[in-house]
């Protein structure tokens, strides 16, 4: 399972990669979005895969008796998604707003701020 | 109150006065004024937590009460205490600017609850203790530094913003992704537990790989080279108010996090890490001039020379001698204050003309006195003309560099020092000497403001050109506090005592770090 989530990662970051060095704007906005999906799912399998084992510590006990499954991985991950959610939610809007005010979505003609 | 207590203010601050400010969105003079009393609140607060821990040292708060590795940590030393002072005394001056150069549409689009979300997001990453949660408080600027980017919608702003957006979302996914690893590696992301598991780490190739995606990823925020290239494109498009915020202290929290990390954290090979940043830094600090000589706008001029003095704060830090690193905090402290007060005063030349083109700008030298004096002195503190606090910042940085040997980043420094004198004669002689252009902007009619307006556009300017002068006289005490805070930095024992206090928590509780095999 490792090796297919690691394989998944390195193609999410591939095709985030490959995405953001298109011109189109929105092509560059998915990019942006798979290369944040791969860095949760690496976050997710760097914090070690354990199935089916839930982090629940039995009655009268002090500390789990068996391995079970790391929870704060799986906690930092949905901060991440929730802050990426709203990140990428005002990026659409921004590519909308820079669309309608500039009347392209080309990235090579929004050379007006460069230096 | 207990001492402890203090360590949260500058964070809960700024959140309770957004809400506020939320509350009163409808209503522009409430705006303004919760607005100001809010930063002067933080302003007080960030003094108190400075005087806190200059008295008792490093003062730690763990959230919840949870004991260290576990809960989130807040911790304040010497180096968070003096950023969140400045950060405060920063929004104070540019509040009070803004009161007269932000419009009441921008007001009304938010822009002041927005300050104060911003200045959450910057306090909360210099006094987190955690990894994580410094991602966190990064996403809380960041988005808030987008907004007030974009508020107001112009044409330009929007351009500006997809690439300051566009390179800061991928330093954030590196970011996270270094996150991920770190953990994976010690099981850990509290800064000082990390430290204590660093030091140990049998492993120098991850190590290594670590330490390179914190380099980017800080290194983006902080822009070096060669990942600068989101500040030249987007820090001249917005209100004044925003960019002289921005430039005052967003790079800087990124600075802050390098010192951080390379100082506490990645501390085992420095061969390898120091040195890369030492050549870092010295082609920051060069291609930074470079681009600002090639300028011909007064915003354009100054964002590029954030760049090159950026490579002047990593200089000290890659040098990693106490001397040095006092020289960076010295470095600091003088530029948050003089670069921002370069904006405000750039922002106000702007409104005279309508523009920043040193083409179509003069004779400031007789029609404004005043701006003439303040921008002269601000200038003349940037390129490091004694008895101004810039000299002695980089005075302090040339000695670290000839004691460490250093030989050619001590030249780098002396050359770019006069190129940066070179770039800022030119702005004083386009803008401020020369007579006024034929086609400039008819600025004679330029409406007059009222006495209150002025007051508060050149109020700030003249405050932080003040305290330039003061760092300037009172150079011993201001070394005296850098030299102790580049002490407490290198002695990271006392971080590590100061955060888990009943020593190393090897004994991750059974919800174990092994892989089950299938």
């Amino acid at each position: 399972m490792d090796i297919l989530l690691a394989i998944t990662v390195g193609g999410l970051y591939a095709a985030g990669i490959y995405m953001m060095l298109r011109r189109n704007v929105v092509k560059l906005l998915i990019g942006l979005g798979l290369l944040s999906h791969a860095a949760n799912l690496l976050l997710f399998t760097a914090g070690g895969l354990v199935r089916g084992r839930v982090p629940v510590i039995p009655d009268g006990e002090t500390r789990p008796l068996v391995i079970v499954a790391d929870p704060l991985p799986q906690a930092l991950i949905l901060t991440a998604i929730v802050i990426s959610f709203a990140v990428l939610a005002f990026a659409l809007v921004l590519i909308y707003r820079t669309y309608q005010t500039l009347g392209t979505e080309d990235l090579d003609e929004l050379k007006a701020t460069d230096t | 109150m207990n001492a402890q207590a203090v360590v949260i203010l500058p964070i809960a601050l700024p959140l309770a006065t957004m809400v506020m400010l939320l509350l009163s969105l409808k209503s522009i003079p409430a705006q303004k004024v919760i607005g100001v009393v809010g930063s002067t609140g933080l302003l007080l607060s960030a003094a108190t937590l400075a005087w806190l821990v200059d008295r008792d040292g490093i003062l730690v708060l763990q959230a919840g009460n949870w004991p260290a590795p576990f809960g989130i940590t807040l911790v304040a030393d010497r180096l968070s205490s003096i950023m969140v002072l400045l950060a405060g005394l920063m929004v104070f001056a540019v509040s009070v600017y803004s009161l007269a150069s932000v419009n009441d549409r921008r007001v009304s689009f938010g822009f002041h609850p927005l300050i104060q979300l911003l200045l959450m997001g910057v306090c909360g990453a210099f006094l987190t203790g955690d990894l994580f949660n410094l991602y966190v408080w990064f996403e809380v600027m960041l988005i808030a530094s987008f907004v007030l980017l974009t508020l107001g919608g112009e044409r330009r702003q929007l351009e500006g913003a997809i690439k300051y957006v566009t390179l800061n979302l991928i330093s954030s996914a590196v970011f996270l992704a270094a996150i991920g690893v770190i953990y994976a590696a010690t099981g850990t992301l509290n800064m000082a537990d990390l430290a204590l598991k660093l030091r140990s780490f049998p492993d120098e190739g991850t190590v290594s790989v670590l330490s390179m995606l914190f380099l980017i990823a800080f290194g983006t925020k902080a822009a070096v080279f060669p990942l600068f290239f989101w500040l030249p494109a987007s820090y001249h498009t917005p209100p004044v108010a925003v960019s002289a915020i921005f430039a005052g202290l967003l790079t800087k929290v990124g600075v802050y996090s390098l010192i951080r990390a390379f100082t506490l954290l990645f501390v085992t090979d420095l061969e390898f890490t120091h040195n890369l940043l030492l050549l870092i830094a010295g082609l920051t600090m060069v291609t930074g001039v470079l681009g600002a000589m090639a300028q011909n706008e007064v915003r354009r001029i100054l964002s590029f020379h954030i760049v090159s003095q950026i490579g002047y704060m990593v200089m000290g830090l890659a040098l990693f001698t106490p001397l040095a690193l006092a020289g960076t905090v010295f470095y600091i402290i003088h530029h948050i204050v003089v670069k921002t007060n370069l904006f405000l005063i750039g922002g106000i030349v702007e409104q005279r003309f309508r523009t920043g083109r040193l083409d179509r700008i003069g004779g400031l030298y007789r029609s404004a006195p005043v701006l003439a004096t303040v921008f002269f002195l601000s200038a003349m503190s940037l390129a490091g003309i004694p008895p101004l606090s810039g000299f002695f910042a980089k005075l302090t940085l040339i000695r670290g560099g000839l004691e460490a040997e250093r030989y050619a980043i001590v030249v780098a420094a002396l050359v770019v020092s006069l190129l940066t004198l070179f770039s800022m004669t030119k702005i004083w002689t386009e803008a401020f000497w020369k007579p006024v252009p034929g086609d400039a902007m008819t600025n004679v009619n330029f409406p007059r403001r009222s006495r209150a307006g002025r007051a508060c556009l050149y109020g700030p300017a003249i405050l932080l050109a003040s305290v330039t002068v003061g760092i300037g006289v009172m150079a011993g005490p201001v070394m005296n506090a850098s030299m102790a805070t580049a002490e407490q930095l290198l002695d990271q024992n006392a971080y590590i005592q100061a955060v888990l206090p009943d020593g190393p928590t090897g004994q991750v509780p059974a919800v174990s770090r092994e892989r089950t095999s299938p």
